[in-house]
Protein backbone atom coordinates (compact mmCIF):
# COMPACT_ATOMS: atom_id res chain seq x y z
CA UNK A 1 0.00 0.00 0.00
CA UNK A 2 1.45 3.34 -1.07
CA UNK A 3 0.47 6.73 0.26
CA UNK A 4 -1.28 8.91 -2.31
CA UNK A 5 1.14 11.46 -3.71
CA UNK A 6 0.94 15.16 -4.54
CA UNK A 7 -1.06 15.83 -7.70
CA UNK A 8 -3.63 13.09 -6.99
CA UNK A 9 -7.31 13.98 -6.58
CA UNK A 10 -8.21 13.36 -2.94
CA UNK A 11 -10.69 10.47 -2.61
CA UNK A 12 -14.09 11.71 -1.42
CA UNK A 13 -15.49 10.48 1.88
CA UNK A 14 -18.29 11.07 4.33
CA UNK A 15 -17.56 10.07 7.93
CA UNK A 16 -19.22 10.49 11.29
CA UNK A 17 -17.80 13.25 13.49
CA UNK A 18 -20.36 12.67 16.27
CA UNK A 19 -23.04 10.00 16.76
CA UNK A 20 -25.54 12.06 14.74
CA UNK A 21 -23.37 14.23 12.48
CA UNK A 22 -21.32 13.48 9.41
CA UNK A 23 -18.62 15.45 7.62
CA UNK A 24 -18.10 15.16 3.86
CA UNK A 25 -14.79 16.19 2.32
CA UNK A 26 -16.58 18.00 -0.51
CA UNK A 27 -18.09 20.48 2.00
CA UNK A 28 -14.65 22.09 2.14
CA UNK A 29 -14.19 22.83 -1.57
CA UNK A 30 -12.74 26.31 -1.88
CA UNK A 31 -10.76 25.91 1.33
CA UNK A 32 -7.53 24.08 1.97
CA UNK A 33 -7.81 20.93 4.06
CA UNK A 34 -5.33 19.19 6.33
CA UNK A 35 -6.07 15.48 6.79
CA UNK A 36 -4.30 14.01 9.79
CA UNK A 37 -4.65 10.23 9.99
CA UNK A 38 -3.54 8.92 13.38
CA UNK A 39 -3.37 5.44 14.91
CA UNK A 40 -5.48 5.75 18.04
CA UNK A 41 -7.27 8.00 20.49
CA UNK A 42 -5.79 8.45 23.97
CA UNK A 43 -2.04 8.61 23.37
CA UNK A 44 -0.08 10.42 26.13
CA UNK A 45 -0.81 14.12 26.10
CA UNK A 46 2.57 15.87 26.31
CA UNK A 47 3.73 14.18 23.14
CA UNK A 48 0.31 14.25 21.50
CA UNK A 49 0.31 15.24 17.86
CA UNK A 50 -3.30 16.44 17.98
CA UNK A 51 -2.64 18.61 21.05
CA UNK A 52 -0.03 20.44 18.98
CA UNK A 53 -2.42 20.94 16.05
CA UNK A 54 -5.07 22.14 18.50
CA UNK A 55 -2.72 25.03 19.39
CA UNK A 56 -2.28 25.88 15.70
CA UNK A 57 -5.90 26.28 14.59
CA UNK A 58 -5.53 30.08 14.27
CA UNK A 59 -2.42 29.55 12.18
CA UNK A 60 -4.22 27.03 9.96
CA UNK A 61 -7.19 29.41 9.61
CA UNK A 62 -4.82 32.19 8.55
CA UNK A 63 -3.67 29.84 5.79
CA UNK A 64 -7.33 29.17 4.87
CA UNK A 65 -7.11 25.57 6.02
CA UNK A 66 -9.47 23.28 7.90
CA UNK A 67 -8.01 20.43 9.95
CA UNK A 68 -9.77 17.04 9.89
CA UNK A 69 -8.32 14.27 12.06
CA UNK A 70 -9.17 10.67 11.22
CA UNK A 71 -8.74 7.38 13.09
CA UNK A 72 -10.56 4.06 13.18
CA UNK A 73 -11.85 4.75 16.72
CA UNK A 74 -15.59 4.99 17.26
CA UNK A 75 -17.56 8.21 17.64
CA UNK A 76 -18.02 7.84 21.42
CA UNK A 77 -14.29 7.51 21.96
CA UNK A 78 -13.74 10.55 19.75
CA UNK A 79 -16.37 12.54 21.67
CA UNK A 80 -14.77 11.72 25.02
CA UNK A 81 -11.28 12.51 23.74
CA UNK A 82 -12.33 15.84 22.22
CA UNK A 83 -14.00 16.85 25.48
CA UNK A 84 -11.11 15.76 27.69
CA UNK A 85 -8.40 17.36 25.54
CA UNK A 86 -10.45 20.43 24.50
CA UNK A 87 -9.95 19.78 20.79
CA UNK A 88 -11.63 22.38 18.60
CA UNK A 89 -11.61 20.50 15.29
CA UNK A 90 -13.49 17.44 13.97
CA UNK A 91 -12.33 13.92 14.82
CA UNK A 92 -13.67 11.65 12.11
CA UNK A 93 -14.45 8.01 12.66
CA UNK A 94 -13.20 5.66 9.92
CA UNK A 95 -15.01 2.87 11.69
CA UNK A 96 -17.35 1.06 9.30
CA UNK A 97 -16.21 -0.37 7.00
CA UNK A 98 -13.16 -0.14 9.22
CA UNK A 99 -10.29 1.85 7.75
CA UNK A 100 -11.95 2.27 4.35
CA UNK A 101 -10.87 5.90 3.99
CA UNK A 102 -7.35 5.20 5.28
CA UNK A 103 -7.11 2.45 2.66
CA UNK A 104 -8.29 4.83 -0.08
CA UNK A 105 -5.46 7.19 0.86
CA UNK A 106 -2.95 4.33 1.03
CA UNK A 107 -2.18 4.72 4.72
CA UNK A 108 -4.00 1.77 6.37
CA UNK A 109 -1.87 -0.51 8.51
CA UNK A 110 -3.68 -3.80 7.97
CA UNK A 111 -1.46 -5.69 10.41
CA UNK A 112 -2.26 -3.35 13.29
CA UNK A 113 -5.81 -2.66 12.13
CA UNK A 114 -5.19 1.08 12.46
CA UNK A 115 -4.56 4.14 10.33
CA UNK A 116 -0.92 5.04 9.85
CA UNK A 117 0.37 8.40 11.06
CA UNK A 118 -0.10 10.26 7.79
CA UNK A 119 -0.59 13.86 6.74
CA UNK A 120 -2.17 15.33 3.61
CA UNK A 121 -2.55 18.93 2.54
CA UNK A 122 -5.35 19.42 0.00
CA UNK A 123 -5.97 22.59 -1.98
CA UNK A 124 -9.35 24.24 -2.56
CA UNK A 125 -9.98 22.04 -5.60
CA UNK A 126 -9.61 18.87 -3.57
CA UNK A 127 -6.21 17.94 -5.01
CA UNK A 128 -3.49 16.54 -2.77
CA UNK A 129 -0.60 19.03 -2.72
CA UNK A 130 1.59 17.35 -0.09
CA UNK A 131 1.56 14.02 1.72
CA UNK A 132 3.77 12.44 4.35
CA UNK A 133 3.70 9.08 6.10
CA UNK A 134 5.50 9.21 9.43
CA UNK A 135 7.02 6.14 11.09
CA UNK A 136 4.26 4.89 13.42
CA UNK A 137 5.99 5.88 16.66
CA UNK A 138 7.20 9.26 15.45
CA UNK A 139 5.04 12.33 15.92
CA UNK A 140 5.65 14.35 12.73
CA UNK A 141 4.93 17.76 14.24
CA UNK A 142 3.53 20.54 12.07
CA UNK A 143 6.50 22.01 10.21
CA UNK A 144 5.69 20.08 7.02
CA UNK A 145 2.02 21.12 7.11
CA UNK A 146 2.83 24.80 7.55
CA UNK A 147 5.40 24.74 4.74
CA UNK A 148 3.01 22.92 2.40
CA UNK A 149 0.19 25.37 3.12
CA UNK A 150 2.46 28.37 2.59
CA UNK A 151 3.62 26.93 -0.71
CA UNK A 152 0.07 26.85 -2.12
CA UNK A 153 -0.39 29.52 -4.80
CA UNK A 154 -3.49 30.75 -2.96
CA UNK A 155 -1.37 31.46 0.12
CA UNK A 156 1.04 34.07 -1.19
CA UNK A 157 4.09 33.69 1.03
CA UNK A 158 4.62 37.40 1.74
CA UNK A 159 0.99 37.73 2.75
CA UNK A 160 1.12 34.56 4.79
CA UNK A 161 4.19 35.33 6.91
CA UNK A 162 3.34 36.65 10.35
CA UNK A 163 4.35 40.29 10.82
CA UNK A 164 7.40 39.53 12.97
CA UNK A 165 8.73 36.83 10.62
CA UNK A 166 8.24 39.12 7.62
CA UNK A 167 10.29 41.75 9.43
CA UNK A 168 13.07 39.28 10.16
CA UNK A 169 13.05 38.14 6.54
CA UNK A 170 13.32 41.71 5.24
CA UNK B 1 17.70 9.70 15.33
CA UNK B 2 15.49 11.10 12.61
CA UNK B 3 17.32 13.48 10.31
CA UNK B 4 14.71 15.24 8.29
CA UNK B 5 14.55 18.76 6.91
CA UNK B 6 11.52 19.45 9.08
CA UNK B 7 13.38 18.62 12.29
CA UNK B 8 16.22 21.14 12.12
CA UNK B 9 16.25 24.18 14.39
CA UNK B 10 14.77 26.89 12.16
CA UNK B 11 15.67 29.85 14.38
CA UNK B 12 19.35 30.08 15.36
CA UNK B 13 20.23 30.86 18.96
CA UNK B 14 20.47 34.64 19.32
CA UNK B 15 20.93 37.37 21.90
CA UNK B 16 17.22 37.57 22.78
CA UNK B 17 17.24 33.92 23.86
CA UNK B 18 17.51 32.74 27.46
CA UNK B 19 20.97 31.19 27.56
CA UNK B 20 23.00 29.50 30.28
CA UNK B 21 26.61 28.47 29.90
CA UNK B 22 29.62 29.07 27.77
CA UNK B 23 29.05 30.82 24.41
CA UNK B 24 31.82 28.67 22.92
CA UNK B 25 30.53 25.38 24.32
CA UNK B 26 30.88 22.33 22.08
CA UNK B 27 27.22 21.45 22.49
CA UNK B 28 24.22 23.76 22.44
CA UNK B 29 21.12 22.14 23.88
CA UNK B 30 17.87 23.96 23.08
CA UNK B 31 14.73 22.98 24.97
CA UNK B 32 11.24 23.90 23.83
CA UNK B 33 9.30 23.60 27.06
CA UNK B 34 6.00 24.26 28.78
CA UNK B 35 6.10 25.14 32.51
CA UNK B 36 2.91 23.21 33.29
CA UNK B 37 3.88 20.10 31.32
CA UNK B 38 4.64 17.19 33.68
CA UNK B 39 7.15 15.65 31.26
CA UNK B 40 9.05 18.96 31.21
CA UNK B 41 8.94 18.94 35.00
CA UNK B 42 10.53 15.48 34.97
CA UNK B 43 13.17 16.59 32.46
CA UNK B 44 14.12 19.63 34.55
CA UNK B 45 16.43 17.91 37.10
CA UNK B 46 17.92 15.81 34.30
CA UNK B 47 18.89 18.95 32.38
CA UNK B 48 20.43 20.31 35.59
CA UNK B 49 22.48 17.11 35.90
CA UNK B 50 23.62 17.47 32.30
CA UNK B 51 24.68 21.07 32.91
CA UNK B 52 26.60 19.99 36.00
CA UNK B 53 28.23 17.03 34.27
CA UNK B 54 29.32 18.79 31.08
CA UNK B 55 29.81 22.27 32.58
CA UNK B 56 31.78 24.46 30.15
CA UNK B 57 31.12 22.11 27.25
CA UNK B 58 27.36 22.66 27.33
CA UNK B 59 25.31 25.74 26.54
CA UNK B 60 21.60 25.49 27.44
CA UNK B 61 18.82 27.53 25.85
CA UNK B 62 15.18 27.55 26.93
CA UNK B 63 12.38 28.55 24.56
CA UNK B 64 8.66 28.70 25.30
CA UNK B 65 6.27 26.16 23.89
CA UNK B 66 3.10 26.45 25.99
CA UNK B 67 0.38 23.97 25.02
CA UNK B 68 -2.37 26.20 26.36
CA UNK B 69 -5.33 23.98 25.59
CA UNK B 70 -3.77 21.01 27.38
CA UNK B 71 -2.24 23.09 30.18
CA UNK B 72 -4.45 26.06 31.06
CA UNK B 73 -1.81 27.94 33.09
CA UNK B 74 1.18 27.27 30.84
CA UNK B 75 0.83 30.57 28.98
CA UNK B 76 0.44 32.51 32.25
CA UNK B 77 3.55 30.83 33.64
CA UNK B 78 5.51 31.63 30.48
CA UNK B 79 4.42 35.28 30.72
CA UNK B 80 5.50 35.37 34.36
CA UNK B 81 8.93 34.00 33.44
CA UNK B 82 9.27 36.65 30.72
CA UNK B 83 8.24 39.40 33.14
CA UNK B 84 10.80 38.09 35.64
CA UNK B 85 13.36 38.18 32.80
CA UNK B 86 12.90 41.95 32.58
CA UNK B 87 14.18 42.03 36.19
CA UNK B 88 17.05 39.71 35.30
CA UNK B 89 15.32 36.81 37.03
CA UNK B 90 14.35 34.53 34.15
CA UNK B 91 16.34 31.51 35.30
CA UNK B 92 15.31 31.94 38.92
CA UNK B 93 11.67 31.89 37.82
CA UNK B 94 12.26 29.03 35.35
CA UNK B 95 13.74 26.97 38.19
CA UNK B 96 11.01 27.92 40.66
CA UNK B 97 8.25 27.01 38.19
CA UNK B 98 9.66 23.53 37.59
CA UNK B 99 10.73 22.85 41.17
CA UNK B 100 7.28 23.76 42.46
CA UNK B 101 5.14 22.62 39.55
CA UNK B 102 2.79 20.33 41.52
CA UNK B 103 2.19 23.12 44.07
CA UNK B 104 1.17 25.93 41.71
CA UNK B 105 -0.17 24.12 38.65
CA UNK B 106 -3.62 23.30 40.12
CA UNK B 107 -4.15 26.89 41.31
CA UNK B 108 -3.26 29.09 38.33
CA UNK B 109 -2.71 32.76 39.13
CA UNK B 110 -3.01 32.27 42.88
CA UNK B 111 -0.44 29.47 42.74
CA UNK B 112 1.95 31.56 40.65
CA UNK B 113 1.85 34.43 43.15
CA UNK B 114 3.89 32.22 45.46
CA UNK B 115 6.67 32.35 42.89
CA UNK B 116 6.56 36.13 42.80
CA UNK B 117 6.92 36.18 46.59
CA UNK B 118 9.60 33.48 46.65
CA UNK B 119 11.79 35.50 44.27
CA UNK B 120 11.09 38.75 46.11
CA UNK B 121 9.83 40.43 42.94
CA UNK B 122 7.86 43.67 43.12
CA UNK B 123 4.30 42.57 42.33
CA UNK B 124 3.20 45.99 41.06
CA UNK B 125 6.15 46.44 38.72
CA UNK B 126 5.62 42.88 37.51
CA UNK B 127 1.93 43.52 36.78
CA UNK B 128 2.90 46.53 34.67
CA UNK B 129 5.52 44.51 32.79
CA UNK B 130 2.99 41.75 32.12
CA UNK B 131 0.86 44.23 30.15
CA UNK B 132 3.67 44.81 27.65
CA UNK B 133 2.97 43.30 24.22
CA UNK B 134 6.68 42.33 24.04
CA UNK B 135 6.02 39.52 26.51
CA UNK B 136 3.42 37.83 24.32
CA UNK B 137 5.45 38.54 21.20
CA UNK B 138 8.48 36.73 22.66
CA UNK B 139 6.43 33.67 23.61
CA UNK B 140 4.66 33.58 20.24
CA UNK B 141 7.95 33.93 18.38
CA UNK B 142 9.41 31.04 20.37
CA UNK B 143 6.31 28.93 19.74
CA UNK B 144 6.10 29.45 15.98
CA UNK B 145 9.87 29.05 15.60
CA UNK B 146 9.45 25.73 17.38
CA UNK B 147 6.62 24.66 15.10
CA UNK B 148 8.76 25.45 12.07
CA UNK B 149 11.62 23.47 13.61
CA UNK B 150 9.43 20.39 13.94
CA UNK B 151 8.67 20.56 17.67
CA UNK B 152 6.09 17.82 18.14
CA UNK B 153 5.44 17.90 21.86
CA UNK B 154 7.02 19.03 25.09
CA UNK B 155 9.78 18.91 25.98
CA UNK B 156 11.54 18.90 22.60
CA UNK B 157 15.34 19.02 22.63
CA UNK B 158 17.73 20.11 19.88
CA UNK B 159 21.36 19.07 20.06
CA UNK B 160 23.47 21.43 17.95
CA UNK B 161 20.42 22.25 15.86
CA UNK B 162 18.95 18.78 15.34
CA UNK B 163 15.73 17.58 16.95
CA UNK B 164 16.48 14.73 19.29
CA UNK B 165 13.90 11.90 19.16
CA UNK B 166 14.51 9.43 21.90
CA UNK B 167 14.67 8.92 25.64
CA UNK B 168 16.72 11.03 28.00
CA UNK B 169 19.45 8.45 28.63
CA UNK B 170 20.24 8.28 24.93
CA UNK B 171 20.23 12.07 24.78
CA UNK B 172 22.88 12.12 27.50
CA UNK B 173 25.00 9.61 25.59
CA UNK B 174 24.69 11.48 22.32
CA UNK B 175 25.78 14.74 23.98
CA UNK B 176 28.65 12.89 25.63
CA UNK B 177 29.75 11.49 22.27
CA UNK B 178 29.76 14.91 20.61
CA UNK B 179 31.89 16.29 23.45
CA UNK B 180 34.27 13.30 23.45
CA UNK B 181 34.91 13.75 19.72
CA UNK B 182 36.40 17.19 20.34
CA UNK B 183 40.21 17.45 20.25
Amino acid sequence: MTILAAGTAAPEFTLHSTPDQTVALKEFRGRNVILAFYPADWSPVCSDQLALYNELLDEFARLNAQLLAISVDGVWSHAALARERKYHFPLLSDFEPKGEVARAYGVYDAKGGIAGRALFVLDGDGVIRWSYLSPMGVNPGAAGIIKALEALPSNNVQKALPADAAQEAA
Amino acid sequence: MMLHEDSILAVPVAAHDHIQGNTHAVVTLVEYGDFQCPACGMAYPLVKQLQHRYAGNLRFVFRHFPLSQAHPYAQMAAELAEAAAVEGQFWAMHDWLYENQPDWAPYGGAGLEAGVRALGLDAQALAATLRSPDIDAHIRRDFMGGVRSGVNGTPSFYVNGYLYQGDFDTLVHSIGRVIARQP
